[in-house]
């Protein structure tokens, strides 16, 4: 029988529409068709001035906007050849690391709505809510944040914020660990994950999976410990491991990194340093002072031209990888020279995510698809873009 | 990753001496052999991206730029394999991932995927006639009919093209001048009337 | 209630209420308008924050989200329309029992929002037809819950007849009640 669970369903986190072909209960094949929120981001970014681009790169992963920003940011730069102060490099960690708590806790808490446990979604959602005010306090935006800049920040950090991250770094542990006293040893929640869906370390490996999918399949690759960014190298945290890669694995992963982001956070609100927020010496590439803008000639022709004419990025190619919440998100720029890319090419770690369910779906009930997309953690827009 | 090895075994690729990573040209033909090489000599066990490229002032016009990531060595390698008559070989076989890369390639471009089990499109509706990252193809779109039939005749709704209104607003679109910035799109402005 | 739909004294009347239909009937809709979630983009995180306890639109009778057209009044369609979704959005519009209504929260849904593109249908009320369009990028849970109370009200001045915009034109729909 060829069932369609199509694209409005409540259990496929956005509009992903699989196509199954079912033997009774059991499916035999899976053919996800996606594509439904393809907006055409890598031609709108041929169109755009790298600065102009930044808020489409917070519409990728919706979940985590400020950490597509910084690899956004960091990939150009790169092109650039740009070296960013260590005041800014900590801030974006901190970014990073407040976006991949606010993705988890969803993940986590959308899984466990899957699975039937309603209460852990409102428990993380109020948690997020938490999130979503600091992070209005930095950008001004709930999310969808827009923070980074090419060669910096949008602005400085507000006075005292440092503090109410701190202050709910206390408050997000003591959520999981009662999310962890709800899921982690109970008896319907194994039942529904445990031994579902396991994908094996060469499988993850042959499909391209990153990030905590790929962890939890037992491949200890982590960008920011194996290839480090933005100063993450300073900071002391682990990275969690799975064994068999089921789905209950992916979900002990996502729980320990909330725990370690908290970890770099602490550490990183503690040694916080001074100085600069941008690229002081990127004349063609980052907004002058507004206060020299306002008064001297040469700062506002700079001003008028970087505005109208992008950021003056040298010719060349970059590919970059950053750590997401999701997976690796990678940009591949190409550029002729000037303010406008002549190709952008973002890799979508949902994108790759999605690939491999004809490969794990068949074989397993119709109720365990919802357990499988949820363990997964995909996004549709970093997928379709 | 040593490079000697490789340009020894495949005399046809070329250094390309890229900034942030090493970086070849090779040869279409060769390509699924490197690629399978650089799994199972050196150790590049992960696809991390392939996608299409339209080099417009290029022949051949269309690329396919394949980033492979080794997670024991911690690098990565990029390889630019040119199409010949717009086609490239499947790299599906070494690494499955790619299998919705190329898809996706071959969505947006045009690229034809030699060998590939699935050739379908993957981001667009099947029935759609353009490959929209072609250079050429507007930004707003061409006109061609809805999806679906039934819905278009109860709606009378096509796939309009996406009201610019002279935008997109980014000056020049490459270096910057010294005279006043205009807007990219110039088929519209004070002098010419929307035609 | 700011209009009184009707005179009532307890001590004249009794315990006995003397109103319109229309009145009972339009009251009842707009407090227990339960929406279907037409989550497409990052709109749909918004609409979830809405639902979630700070915001709570269970004091407004929608907790209730009903992903089956056929149990669900209000489609909420948050989030970027592309062309080849849009024809799954008219088929559940289609799908949903009279009297419906339609909410376009966002600017993607509303017009297209920043993304004019090839793939990007211009605004949902070129299929369907909206009663309520909500702005922001993504809209606030407040401006949310502030759209969902001005459908409330246009719910309540209802007395037969419906009058949407479709396609740019108002369109008189009668409603079979």
């Amino acid at each position: 029988m060829t069932l369609n669970m199509g694209p409005s369903h409540p259990a496929t986190h956005g509009v992903l529409r699989l196509s199954l072909e079912l033997d009774g209960d059991k499916v035999i094949k899976c053919d996800p068709v996606i594509g439904y929120l393809h907006r055409g981001d890598e031609k709108i970014a041929e169109n755009m001035t790298y600065n102009q681009f930044v808020p489409y790169t917070d519409r990728l992963d919706y979940l985590a906007p400020l950490a597509n920003n910084v690899a956004y940011a960091i990939a150009v730069e790169k092109l650039a050849g740009l070296k960013m102060p260590e005041r800014c490099e900590a801030i974006r960690v901190v970014c990073c690391e407040m976006a991949r708590i606010s993705s988890h806790l969803l993940g986590l808490g959308v899984y466990a709505m899957d699975t039937g446990a309603w209460t852990v979604f409102m428990y993380t959602f109020n948690e997020r809510e938490k999130l979503y005010t600091l992070f209005e306090e930095l950008t001004g935006a709930r999310f969808t944040t827009s923070y980074t800049r090419i060669g910096g920040l949008t602005r400085d950090l507000p006075e005292g914020w440092l503090q109410r991250v701190e202050t709910f770094c206390d408050g997000v542990l003591k959520t999981i660990d009662e999310v962890d006293r709800l899921l982690t040893r109970n008896g319907i929640f194994l039942e529904r994950t445990e031994g579902i869906a396991p994908i094996s370390k060469e499988l993850a490996l042959a499909y391209g999976l990153t990030g905590p999918n790929l962890r939890a399949s037992g491949v200890a690759f982590d960008l920011r410990k194996d290839k480090p960014y933005s100063g993450y190298e300073k900071y002391e945290f682990d990275i969690p491991v799975g064994t068999k890669g089921d789905c209950f694995d992916r979900y002990l992963v996502r729980m320990e990194e909330v725990r370690q982001s908290v970890r770099i956070l602490r550490q990183a609100i503690k040694t916080m340093p001074s100085g600069a927020w941008y690229a002081e010496d990127a004349k063609k590439i980052f907004l002058p002072p507004k206060a020299k803008t306002m008064t001297k000639m040469e700062e506002l022709i700079q001003n008028f031209m970087l505005v109208t004419e992008g950021p003056q990025i040298p010719a060349g190619e970059v590919y970059f990888e950053a750590e997401n919440p999701k997976g690796s998100l990678g940009f591949y720029i190409v550029s002729n020279g000037g303010g406008v890319p002549y190709r952008l090419r973002i890799h979508g770690p949902s994108f790759v995510s999605l690939s491999i369910l004809p490969a794990i779906v068949p074989g397993n009930f119709l109720t365990d698809i919802a357990s499988i997309l949820g363990s997964l953690d995909f996004v549709m827009g970093e997928c379709d873009r | 990753m040593d490079v000697l090895a490789l340009t020894q075994k495949f005399p046809q690729t070329q250094n390309l001496a890229g900034q942030d990573m090493t970086t070849f040209a090779v040869n279409s033909t060769e390509l699924a052999d490197i690629v399978k090489y650089l799994r199972d000599e050196q150790g590049f066990d992960l696809l991390a991206d392939l996608c299409g490229m339209d080099w417009k002032d290029r022949t051949p016009r269309f690329g396919v730029v394949i980033h492979l990531l080794s997670t024991k060595n911690r690098e990565y390698v990029r390889l630019h394999a040119p199409c010949v008559d717009d086609a490239v070989p499947t790299v599906s076989a070494i690494h499955p991932g790619a299998n919705w890369h190329e898809r996706e390639a071959y969505d947006m471009f045009g690229i034809k995927f030699i060998g590939h089990p699935d050739p379908r499109r993957i981001l667009m509706w099947e029935a759609y006639p353009y490959h929209p990252l072609r250079k050429e193809f507007p930004l707003a779109g061409i006109e061609v009919p809805f999806p679906a039939a039934d819905v278009a005749a109860v709606t009378g709704q096509t796939v309009e093209p996406a009201p610019m209104m002279g935008g997109p607003f980014v000056s020049s679109g490459g270096h910057m001048s010294g005279a006043e910035p205009q807007a990219l799109d110039q088929s519209w402005n004070e002098e010419k009337p929307k035609s | 209630m700011v209009k009184s739909d009707f005179g009532y004294n307890s001590k004249i009347e009794g315990e006995v209420i003397v109103t319109r239909a229309d009145a009972v009937v339009n009251w009842v809709r707009s407090h227990s308008v339960w929406p279907m979630p037409m989550g497409l983009a990052c709109c749909a995180i918004e609409l979830m924050a809405a639902g979630g306890s700070r915001f709570d639109i269970s004091r407004f009778g929608m907790e209730v989200m009903r992903f089956s057209p056929r149990q669900a009044d209000c489609m909420i369609v948050s989030g970027t329309v592309t062309y080849k979704m849009a024809e799954v959005v008219r088929r559940i519009y289609d799908q949903m029992a009279e009297p419906k209504w339609v909410v376009a929260m966002g600017a993607c849904a509303s017009s297209g929002g920043m993304y004019r593109s090839y793939a990007t249908l211009q605004g949902v009320d070129n299929i369907v037809p909206v009663d309520i369009y909500i702005s922001g990028c993504p809209p606030r849970p407040e401006a949310l819950l502030d759209g969902m109370m001005l459908l409330q009200e246009k719910i309540r001045q209802e007395g037969g007849s419906l009058k949407r915009t479709f396609r740019g034109r108002t369109v008189d729909t009668k409603i079979v009640s």
